[in-house]
C-alpha cells in the first residue's frame, strides 16, 4: 500500500512537470502583461495540431519539429499581442480577458472545423514506452522524466531573462510602470509583444510535450487553461519558480485521485487547488 | 423633463412596451414551435441579464455561470423527482439552493481579484459539474429524464405543458427585468454607477463596493437556478454535460450581451434577440456560428465596448430602461 502510494506520488511528481510547463507561459502573461488570457489552453492545443501537422507532413519526431514550431508560435503571439491585444492594453483588463475569451472560442470551434472532433496524439516513437528502473518494482517513465527536467530548465531559463538580461530589465520596466517607460522613449508596445513572443516560445514546447504524453482535441483547451491557472494561483502571482510547485502539488493531487477514476482525478486536482488556495490565498511564493 | 418628448426615444420605448404586449399574449397569438423557441428565449434573457448586471454594473466578470443553473436543474430533478414536491414549489426550492450554494462559492472566488475571479468561477463550476456527474442517484454522469408524472402535474397534454413552462419563464423574466431595474435604480445601484464612474470618489462618500458585488452575485444565482430549473422542464432532462453546459449557459451569454451592450438594460434584450434571429439562420453551420459570434463580439470590444446599444444610445437623448437619475434632474 504504501509502496502503491509512493508510486502515485512520483507519477504525480512528474505530471506536475507538464502541468508547469502549461503554466508557465500563463504565469509570464499574468505577471509581466498583467493579464489572464483565457485562450493559453486553447493555443496550446492549436500548436499541439500545427506540431502534429508538421511532424506528420515532414516525417520528423515531435521534439525535432519543436525547431520550426517554435519560431513560428513566436511569431503568432507576438502578432496576436501587436495587433490586438494591444488596442485594449492599459483600459479595464476586463475587456482583455473577454477578447482572449472571444479568441478561445474562434480557436476551438476554428480546429473542430478543421481536424474533426477524434482525439489525437503525437507519434513519440519509442520514447513513448521507454522507462526507467529507479529501484526494484518502481519503474519511471523516460518521458515523464524529461518532461520534468525540461520544466525545470524552462523556469531557470526564463528567471534569467527577465532578471539577467536587457531584454528582461525592458519587461519588468514596462510592466512596473508604462508611463514611465515610455517617458524614458522604452517602445512598450513592442517590449509587451516581444514578452508575449516568449509566451508564445513556452507555449510550443508544452504543446509538443502534452501532444505526447496525452491526448488532444479540439475541446481540450479549457481544460489546459483550469490547470495553468490553479497552478499560477498556487505558486503565487508573478512567481516563476511558484508556478512549479503549484504544478507539482496538481499533478500528486490528480494522481492520488486518478487512483479511483478518471473524474476522482479531475476533482481531486480542483477540491486541492480550492483547499490550498482557502489556506493560502496568497500562494506559496508570492511576488506581489 | 425637457427632452423627454423625443420622437426617437417614444419610438423606441414603443417598440419595447409593444414587444413586452407581445409576450404577453403570445400562447394566444403562436404555434407551439414558436412558443418553445420563445421560451428559451425568455430563459436566455434571464441570464444574459445576471451576467450583465455582475459584468456591466458590479464589475464582477463570470465565466462560471453556468454553474447555477445546472445546480438548479440538478436541485429542481431532486425535489420534482426524487421527493415529488409538485414541480411549482420544485422549481421555487431550486431557486433557494442555487442561492444556499452560491454563499461558499462566494467565500471562495471573491477572494480574487477581477480577472483572477473570472476563472476562479470556472474552476468553481467545473466542480460543480464533477460532483453532479457523481451522484447515484441523478443518473451519474450520463444523466436522467424527468419521470412522467412530474410532467403530467404541469398538463395532462405536451402541448398544455409547453403554454405552463411559457408561462413560467414568462414570469421568471419579468421579474428578473423589472427587479433589477429596480434594484439598479436603488441606493445600492446608484453606489454601482457612481463606483463604475469614479472608484475612488464614490469610495470618499461611502459605497461599500465589496458588499454591493456580493449582493449582486447572490443576486443572480437564485434566477440562474430558476432558469435552470425551467430549462430542464424544456429538454425533459438532467446531464453533467447539458444542464452545466458552459456553451449554452455560459459563452452564448457572455456574447450576446457583449454584441449587445454590456452595461445598460436595453443591451441583453437586443443581443438576445439578435442572437436567436442568427441562430435561424446560422444554427445549421455549427462551428461557424460560434466563430462568427466569437469574431463579432472581439470587433464590437474594438469599436464600442457598450455594444451595438451602445451605438445606438449616442443617437438617442435617453436611455429607454432609465437606469440612472439624471433624467429627472432636467
Amino acid at each position: 500500500m504504501a509502496a502503491a502510494i509512493a508510486d502515485q506520488a512520483i507519477q504525480g511528481v512528474l505530471l506536475g512537470g507538464l502541468y508547469c510547463m502549461f503554466a508557465l507561459g500563463l504565469s509570464l502573461t499574468v505577471g509581466v502583461l498583467r493579464f489572464v488570457n483565457i485562450a493559453h489552453g486553447d493555443l496550446i492545443v492549436l500548436l499541439s495540431f500545427l506540431t502534429l501537422a508538421v511532424c506528420t507532413g515532414l516525417g520528423i519526431h515531435p521534439l525535432l519539429s519543436l525547431v520550426l514550431v517554435v519560431p513560428l508560435s513566436c511569431a503568432l503571439f507576438y502578432a496576436l499581442q501587436r495587433l490586438l491585444l494591444q488596442r485594449v492594453t492599459g483600459q479595464n483588463p476586463l475587456l482583455v480577458l473577454l477578447i482572449t475569451f472571444g479568441i478561445a472560442i474562434i480557436i476551438q470551434n476554428g480546429l473542430l472545423q478543421g481536424f474533426g472532433a477524434d482525439t489525437r496524439k503525437l507519434p513519440g516513437g519509442a520514447l513513448e514506452t521507454a522507462t526507467w528502473q529507479v529501484a526494484p518494482g518502481l519503474y519511471v517513465g523516460i518521458l515523464p522524466l524529461l518532461t520534468l527536467l525540461t520544466a525545470i530548465v524552462m523556469v531557470w531559463l526564463l528567471d534569467l531573462l527577465l532578471y539577467r538580461s536587457r531584454l528582461g530589465a525592458r519587461i519588468r520596466a514596462a510592466s512596473d510602470d508604462v508611463a514611465a517607460a515610455n517617458l524614458i522613449g522604452l517602445p512598450t508596445p513592442r517590449i509587451f509583444a516581444a514578452a508575449m513572443a516568449v509566451v508564445g516560445a513556452t507555449a510550443a514546447v508544452a504543446a509538443c510535450f502534452m501532444g505526447l504524453q496525452m491526448n488532444f482535441d479540439p475541446a481540450s483547451g479549457p481544460s489546459r487553461l483550469l490547470i495553468a491557472f490553479e497552478a499560477v494561483v498556487l505558486g503565487g502571482l508573478g512567481s516563476l519558480w511558484g508556478t512549479l510547485a503549484g504544478g507539482i502539488v496538481l499533478g500528486v493531487a490528480q494522481s492520488i485521485g486518478g487512483e479511483f477514476d478518471a473524474a476522482w482525478q479531475a476533482i481531486a486536482g480542483h477540491a486541492a487547488f480550492l483547499l490550498i488556495f482557502l489556506l493560502r490565498p496568497q500562494g506559496f511564493f508570492p511576488k506581489y | 423633463m425637457l427632452r423627454s418628448q423625443s420622437p426617437r426615444v417614444v419610438a423606441g420605448r414603443a417598440v419595447l412596451v409593444a414587444g413586452m404586449l407581445m409576450l404577453a399574449v403570445a400562447p394566444w397569438v403562436f404555434g407551439l414551435g414558436t412558443i418553445s423557441v420563445l421560451t428559451e428565449f425568455l430563459t436566455m434573457l434571464v441570464l444574459a441579464l445576471m451576467w450583465n448586471l455582475l459584468a456591466g454594473y458590479a464589475d464582477v466578470v463570470t465565466v462560471g455561470q453556468h454553474a447555477f443553473v445546472g445546480i438548479g436543474a440538478y436541485a429542481f430533478y431532486g425535489f420534482a423527482a426524487l421527493a415529488q414536491i409538485r414541480p411549482p414549489a420544485a422549481i421555487l426550492l431550486a431557486g433557494l439552493v442555487a442561492l444556499a450554494l452560491a454563499l461558499p462559492a462566494m467565500a471562495i472566488v471573491f477572494r480574487l481579484r477581477a480577472m483572477y475571479l473570472a476563472i476562479g468561477t470556472w474552476v468553481v463550476a467545473e466542480l460543480f459539474m464533477l460532483v453532479a456527474g457523481k451522484l447515484s442517484a441523478f443518473g451519474g454522469g450520463s444523466g436522467v429524464s424527468l419521470p412522467l408524472p412530474v410532467l403530467r402535474a404541469l398538463g395532462a397534454r405536451p402541448a398544455e405543458r409547453f403554454i405552463v413552462v411559457y408561462w413560467l419563464a414568462l414570469v421568471l423574466a419579468a421579474t428578473a427585468f423589472f427587479s433589477t431595474w429596480l434594484l439598479l435604480r436603488s441606493r445600492v445601484g446608484i453606489g454601482l454607477m457612481a463606483m463604475r464612474d469614479n472608484e475612488e470618489g464614490a469610495g470618499a462618500v461611502g459605497v461599500d463596493l465589496v458588499r454591493a458585488r456580493m449582493l449582486c452575485f447572490l443576486w443572480t444565482a437564485p434566477f440562474l437556478g430558476l432558469a435552470g430549473a425551467i430549462a430542464t422542464l424544456q429538454k425533459l432532462r438532467i446531464s453533467p454535460a447539458a444542464s452545466f453546459s458552459i456553451i449554452d449557459y455560459t459563452v452564448f451569454v457572455i456574447f450576446n450581451v457583449v454584441i449587445g451592450g454590456v452595461g445598460s438594460l436595453e443591451g441583453p434584450v437586443l443581443g438576445t434577440i439578435l442572437f436567436f434571429v442568427l441562430r435561424e439562420y446560422l444554427s445549421d453551420f455549427g462551428t461557424w456560428h460560434l466563430m462568427l459570434l466569437g469574431a463579432l463580439s472581439i470587433a464590437v470590444i474594438l469599436i464600442e465596448p457598450r455594444g451595438l446599444w451602445g451605438l445606438i444610445r449616442r443617437r438617442l437623448a435617453r436611455d429607454l430602461v432609465p437606469v440612472s437619475h439624471h433624467g429627472s434632474r432636467l
